[in-house]
């Protein structure tokens, strides 16, 4: 286990550190695999076929099977690598935002959220001070 | 000798590629938008730099976690549109000049940054929407391009002030290459933002502006924040913005701030821009 890290403490947030690289190498580098079209045609003709190809564990596979990017991103996914197949899905950023917000939040609300000035970081920067957990945003 | 004309601050955002490529410019979620950044077109029509030397990084494009380089110079004379995953963005080819990034590979070694040196660097929109905000559409870029690619995917980035120092010695570099040219640096990515995780969406309009403040008048200020209050006062993402502090490190130590424009959002994201000279002397 690695020490414990100052950023530990920040709430909603996978920090891509030497562990989460180690953890999460070949699911990221299958999301890599997706930059080449050759690649994308296969995947899509067979998920499972393809995924096959990566030693990735189950948990991954499954996560990626079923686009569950928060749980991609607990595995040791990284943002940029996970939102190659948001892209492959035709998914924008903020379809990825609003489904990691974990509170049912549709692609319009995280979208009126931006539009209102995003999420505030205050109570949101540490889990020692947080009031709620994630509270659905509210126009 | 090679001269330092200006510095520019931008955020890269892909979302605005895509509305340049797509034309969506007019539309009333980018009107302010394209609005804003107007004078940095006209900043550079007028100022002409030969080369543009631009700080930014790699979003899984050319780099992947097989290798990963701190910091790495495009010395290639020329630089393919990567594709991200939708096919390569419809933009021309970006031109390097190899002469003048082999110099300054070997000046910044001997400062004592230990460069990556690349010749196969497909450039994604990390460095491509910078060139849209500047240049907006031609048909051939109007400058030759350096790219320096700084890795901050894979934590941990390289620090704030170790950002800084690589500006100063980048500047002694352009100084001592031995051509009449105009040469600008761009540092790209950045502001606040958080893509990943429950708190994706975050903004922190205070910090940024803050940000864009110290930037003019005390970037010593911004070299000493630790990697955890970028990441916790900008989010995940927001620590892109240590790679501004190459370009400022570039420049004087007095600088004047010719244009700041401030926007939210560009998708999940803060966008930021600035124009910096030199004060004349």
């Amino acid at each position: 286990m690695r020490d414990k890290r100052d950023y530990d403490d920040i709430p909603g947030t996978y920090v891509f550190d030497g562990e989460h690289s180690r953890k999460g190498y070949h699911l990221n580098m299958f999301c890599m695999s997706l930059n080449k079209d050759a690649n994308r045609e296969e995947f899509r003709a067979d998920e499972k076929a393809y995924l096959d190809k990566f030693p990735m564990t189950s948990e991954q596979r499954q996560s990626v099977l079923e686009r569950d990017f928060l749980e991609m991103l607990r595995l040791g996914g990284n943002i940029y690598y996970t939102f190659k197949i948001a892209i492959f899905d035709r998914l924008t950023m903020q379809h990825l935002g609003a489904l990691m917000s974990n509170n049912e939040m549709t692609f319009e609300e995280f979208r009126d959220m931006m539009i209102s000035g995003g999420r505030s970081v205050e109570n949101n920067r540490s889990k020692e001070n947080e009031t709620q957990e994630y509270p659905k945003w509210q126009n | 000798m090679a001269k330092l004309i200006g510095g520019i601050g931008t955020s890269h955002v892909p979302a605005i590629g895509a509305a340049v490529d797509h034309g969506k410019q007019g539309e009333e979620y980018w009107k302010d938008f394209f609005t804003g950044i107007e004078p940095v077109k006209e900043w550079i029509k007028e100022a002409k730099p030969d080369v543009c030397i631009i700080v930014y990084n790699d979003h899984a494009s050319a780099y992947s976690l097989e290798n990963i380089s701190t910091f790495a110079i495009g010395v290639a004379d020329e630089f393919e549109p990567a594709d991200e995953g939708y096919g390569p963005r419809d933009v021309p080819i970006v031109k390097g000049h190899s002469e003048f990034a082999w110099h300054i590979a070997e000046s910044l070694i001997f400062s004592e940054f230990d460069m990556t040196i690349s010749n196969n660097m497909p450039v994604d929109h990390g460095l491509t929407v910078p060139l849209s905000v500047a240049y907006d559409q031609p048909s051939e870029w109007p400058c030759r391009v350096i790219p320096i690619a700084v890795n901050v995917i894979q934590y941990p980035a390289p620090t704030a002030n170790r950002c800084y120092e690589l500006g100063k010695a980048l500047r002694m570099a352009i100084d001592s290459y031995d051509s009449d040219i105009k040469v600008a640096v761009f540092g790209t990515g950045g502001m606040s933002h958080q893509l990943q995780g429950e708190r994706a969406g975050l903004i922190n309009r205070d910090f940024d502006e803050r940000f864009l403040d110290d930037l003019v008048s005390d970037p010593a200020a911004l070299t000493k924040m630790s990697h955890t209050e970028y990441i916790r006062e900008a989010g995940a993402e927001g620590i892109e913005m240590v790679m501004w502090l190459v370009m400022r490190g570039a420049m004087d130590v007095d600088v004047d701030e010719k244009y700041r424009f401030y926007h939210v959002p560009v998708s999940n994201t803060a966008y930021g821009l600035t124009i910096l000279e030199n004060c004349e002397s």
